[in-house]
Formats: C-alpha cells, sequence, structure tokens
C-alpha cells in the first residue's frame, strides 16, 4: 500500500511544483519593462549571450564541417554532391541550430544561472532584497528570462551561419563542390519564412523553457551546496529533454502535416 | 497609540508540522534596544521573518506602528518594509557589487536622490561604521566583521525606524564583536532607531540591551530588564544564562530512548 500514498504525494509534490514555476514566472512577467530593468537586461544578455558566443561558434563550426563531409560521401554517389548546400543549411537552420544552440545553452549558462540564483538564495540574498522592498521576481529573475528569450535566438542564427560556412570549408575548399553552386542551389531552396523564421520560432519556445527551468530550479533549490548542485543537475537533465521533446512536437506542427 | 513599534501578539507557528512558537507574546518598545534570546533552533530567526512579513503566523497577530502586518496586501507590505531593515546572519551583501554600491542600493531603488547626493549619503553611512575606505571592496574582499559592518550600513541606509539584528556577533573575534557592540549601541542612540536584537551571545547583549526576552521550549521563558534577567530565580533562565547543557531546557532533539533505538525495537 506505501507505493500507492508515494506515488500520490510525488504527483502531488510535482503539480505543486509546476504551479510554483507559472507563478514564478507570472509574478517576473507581469511587470515588465520598467527602465531600469532594461539596463539589468542588458548587462545579463552580456553574461548568457555574448559569453557563450565562443562555445557556439565553435560548435557550429564543426558541426557544419562534419554535416559537409558526411552529406558529400552520400550525394557524390548520385552525383548530387551539388545539394550540399541546402542540405547543410537546411538541416542547420531547421534543426540542428535551434536544437544544438539550446542544448549547448542549457549546459553553459543554464546550469550557472540555476547555480547564481540558488547561491544567492542560499546567502539570503534574495530575502534580503525582499526585506528592502525589492521584489527579487522583477529585481532578479525577470532580467535574465528576457535576456535568455533575447539572446537565444541570435545565438542559434549565428550558430547556423558558421555551420553553413564550416560547410563551404569543407565541402568547397577541401572536396571541390562547385562553389558557385553551393550558393545559388541553397539560396533557391531555403525559404524565409518556412526555414528561416520557423528555426527562429524554435529558438525562441526553447529559450523560454531553457531559462524558466533554470532560473525556477535556482530559485526552488534547496538552499544547501547537495540542494544547489542537485538543482543545477537537474537543470541540465530536463531542459535538454523538455528540448528535444519539444522539438519533435514543434516540427510536426511545421513541417509534418502539408 | 501605546510606546510599542511592534507588537507580537499570541502567536502560533509551525513548520514541516513542527510547532515552534506556542501563542507567544512579545512588545518592542519604541527607541529601545530590545533582546530576544534563546538556543539555536528555537526560532530566533523565523521571528524576525515574521515581523518582516516573509512568513504568516498561523494564529495571532504581529503589528508595526499599529498596523497588522500578516493582513497587509502585497504592496502595502513592501511600503512598510522601507521603514525596517533586517541585518542578516550571513550579511547578504551583493557579490556582484562594491560596498558602496551595496549601500547606495536601497537609495538608488527607492529615491529619486541625484548621484551626488547618494554618494554623500553613502559615505557618510559607510564613515559610522568605519569603511569609508572599503568603499571600493567587493564583499569577497572583506573580513567576516567589515562584512558585518557593511551590511549595517546597507541596513541603515535609508534611515529605518526599526533595525533587527540576525546574531550579529555569531561567528566575530573579540574585537569586532565589540567594535558591533558600540556600534549597535551608537546607531540605536543617534538615530533613536529602534532596535532588535536576536542572539545566543549572553554577555554582549546584556549590556547594551534595554529589555530581554529569552525563548525556549516554544514559550517566553523570561524577559524583564537585563538587571531583572540576571536576578532571575527561574531556573530556566538561569539554565540560559549560565550555558549549562542540560536542564529544563533539554539537549537532546526529540527522539526515542537510545536502548529502544539501538536494540532496533519497534517505536
Ligand atoms: N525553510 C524551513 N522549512 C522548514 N523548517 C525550517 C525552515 N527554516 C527553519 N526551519 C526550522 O525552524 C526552526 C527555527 O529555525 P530558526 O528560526 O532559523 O532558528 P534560530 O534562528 O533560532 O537558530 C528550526 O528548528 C528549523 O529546523
Ligand atoms: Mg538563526
Amino acid at each position: 500500500m506505501n507505493w500507492i500514498i508515494d506515488l500520490g504525494a510525488n504527483t502531488l509534490f510535482k503539480v505543486i511544483g509546476i504551479g510554483r514555476a507559472f507563478l514564478m514566472l507570472t509574478g517576473a512577467l507581469i511587470a515588465f519593462p520598467q527602465w531600469k530593468n532594461v539596463s539589468l537586461t542588458i548587462k545579463q544578455i552580456y553574461v548568457v549571450g555574448v559569453q557563450s558566443l565562443l562555445i557556439i561558434m565553435v560548435s557550429g563550426l564543426f558541426i557544419g564541417m562534419v554535416m559537409a563531409l558526411q552529406g558529400y560521401t552520400i550525394l557524390v554517389g548520385y552525383g548530387a554532391e551539388g545539394s550540399l548546400g541546402p542540405m547543410v543549411s537546411l538541416s542547420l537552420l531547421r534543426e540542428l541550430g535551434p536544437v544544438v544552440t539550446a542544448l549547448l545553452f542549457a549546459g553553459r549558462a543554464g546550469s550557472a544561472l540555476t547555480a547564481e540564483i540558488g547561491l544567492m538564495k542560499a546567502t539570503e540574498q534574495l530575502s534580503s532584497l525582499e526585506m528592502m522592498a525589492v521584489d527579487p521576481l522583477r529585481r532578479i529573475v525577470a532580467p535574465r528570462i528576457w535576456a535568455g528569450v533575447i539572446a537565444m535566438p541570435m545565438l542559434a542564427l549565428i550558430f547556423s551561419a558558421i555551420g553553413i560556412l564550416g560547410g563551404h570549408l569543407v565541402g568547397v575548399e577541401w572536396l571541390g563542390v562547385d562553389s558557385g553552386s553551393y550558393w545559388s542551389i541553397m539560396q533557391a531552396t531555403v525559404e524565409w519564412d518556412k526555414d528561416v523564421v520557423n528555426g527562429i520560432i524554435k529558438s525562441i519556445v526553447f529559450a523560454i523553457v531553457v531559462t524558466w527551468i533554470a532560473i525556477f530550479k535556482g530559485y526552488d533549490a534547496v538552499p544547501t551546496s547537495e540542494g544547489i548542485s542537485l538543482a543545477t543537475t537537474q537543470t541540465v537533465v530536463l531542459s535538454s529533454l523538455a528540448v528535444l521533446g519539444l522539438d519533435f512536437v514543434l516540427t510536426a506542427l511545421m513541417f509534418g502535416i502539408n | 497609540m501605546n510606546d510599542n513599534l511592534v507588537e507580537i501578539q499570541n502567536i502560533t507557528f509551525s513548520r514541516s508540522e513542527r510547532l515552534i512558537y506556542d501563542d507567544i507574546s512579545i512588545s518592542i518598545p519604541k527607541g529601545k534596544i530590545t533582546a530576544i534570546m534563546g538556543p539555536s533552533g528555537i526560532g530566533k530567526t523565523t521571528m524576525l521573518r515574521l515581523i518582516g512579513g516573509q512568513l504568516k503566523p498561523d494564529k495571532g497577530d504581529i503589528t508595526f506602528a499599529g498596523k497588522s502586518i500578516p493582513s497587509m496586501n502585497r504592496s502595502t507590505l513592501y511600503q512598510t518594509r522601507k521603514a525596517m531593515s533586517m541585518l542578516f546572519q550571513s550579511g547578504a551583501l551583493f557579490t556582484d557589487m562594491s560596498v558602496f554600491d551595496n549601500v547606495a542600493f536601497a537609495l538608488r531603488e527607492h529615491t529619486q536622490l541625484s548621484e551626488s547626493v547618494i554618494e554623500t549619503l553613502v559615505l557618510l553611512k559607510l564613515e559610522a561604521v568605519g569603511l569609508r575606505g572599503a568603499a571600493q571592496l567587493l564583499p569577497s574582499e572583506l573580513s567576516g566583521g567589515m562584512a558585518r559592518r557593511a551590511a549595517l550600513a546597507r541596513a541603515i541606509a535609508l534611515d529605518p525606524e526599526l533595525i533587527m539584528y540576525d546574531e550579529p556577533f555569531a561567528g566575530q573575534d573579540p574585537i569586532s564583536m565589540g567594535v558591533l557592540v558600540k556600534l549597535i549601541r551608537a546607531l540605536s542612540e543617534a538615530l533613536s532607531v529602534t532596535s532588535i536584537v536576536v542572539t545566543h551571545d549572553v554577555n554582549e547583549v546584556l549590556d547594551i540591551a534595554d529589555y530581554v526576552y529569552i525563548l525556549a521550549n516554544q514559550k517566553v521563558i523570561g524577559h524583564g530588564t537585563a538587571q531583572e534577567i540576571k536576578q532571575s530565580e527561574s531556573p530556566l533562565v538561569q539554565q540560559f544564562l549560565l550555558g549549562q547543557a542540560d536542564g529544563p531546557v533539554p539537549f537532546h532533539y526529540p527522539a526515542p530512548s537510545m536502548q529502544a533505538q539501538l536494540l532496533g525495537e519497534d517505536k
């Protein structure tokens, strides 16, 4: 009988957690925008965005190069190596750009956000803000959520752009695909709203989910060292799973049905 | 209205099914230093959080300047908090800002003062705690005693009516302890603020407190002026003042008997 009780208690606990997460999100976003918060948001864009640039660019470069290499060996068998450009660019813009960026973002910026906010809680900085009549949801949480939502789509676009250049490097410079056809067939195939805009929409959805999970896990962490390390792990695991699951749903909605 | 800034009236409070306060009442007189003493884990920090409105009592009422804290709505509560400040046990300085910016924080948030006026005010507050020279240091570059004093400068930035000190002496060396004792006394006299000092350091606080409450076993076990407390004949109060390990206040957290537990008997 005990497991039934446990199951019930666990479910209740999870549902209450989700409820708290929603309360945090609404509490943080309802009051925006305030002028003071704009400069805080810009600072956070620097922290989560600019400081993630290097890892995003290096990963994008390698993924573009690997895709050109793999794509070339398959396409050349059909004499279709001219389609390398669209293959690389479409996979990047539609899937790999948003998804890999979100996964890297969760590992690089998400975990840092959780640890930062968890530590602020453990060192009573959040309580201290409350007692100074400053709402930590508006002061700490809101700028970080906005920064994530603004930075991640840009990072994803940069990722895709560098990936396409990496594909060019391997496909054209190294394996000898015609440079003109790499670019021109790509231009003819990639559609603005279907491919680029859908990729950006995906990226915005991932950004909301990843930053929300990261910040909530920090905000809700048990304020001890184990609590914070557990919360950090959970951020990376949960947001990676959420990104992959949502990607399937979004792809089905965007590209599945014609 | 009476002379008490804060009135705690018959509150009962429990946390995760553990009773912390059982129907207790405390009055904090205006402009005086009131000490609340008790062993660790008795709920001293909890008391300050209740006064600050971060927690709500299960029963009873807490008033600040005659207004009930638990029944305030959010914006009134935030407005009221501008008149109180709390010195957290850890100092709780914002680690990403210099000492100067920490002290300037509330001024920048809650006033429209120009940056040059803020600078003057901040330097005055830092001078009061002897840290004007440390204005540009980061909290990580301060010693424990300096951090406590910087937090104190931040706590008085908005000239509050009430300052709550959570274990201000814990973990301090004798010199910083002396400095803090003097500062608390001096601030109380110079600014005529009301102070609540929560602590288990008996000797320091009996020197400066005008009135003392001692908490144990979910109750107030004794209260009075420092003099009355020292002369109290209550065994509970004596145990606490003399630091005896066991007595009317049990040393052990409630548990089944050792024998039963070791022999693996049920209950
Ligand atoms: N967030 C919490 N959840 C549940 N119980 C808590 C929490 N914080 C403190 N407690 C419990 O409340 C009691 C009083 O804590 P506290 O007010 O911090 O004691 P003190 O400051 O006197 O050392 C402790 O027994 C502690 O276990
Ligand atoms: Mg405490």
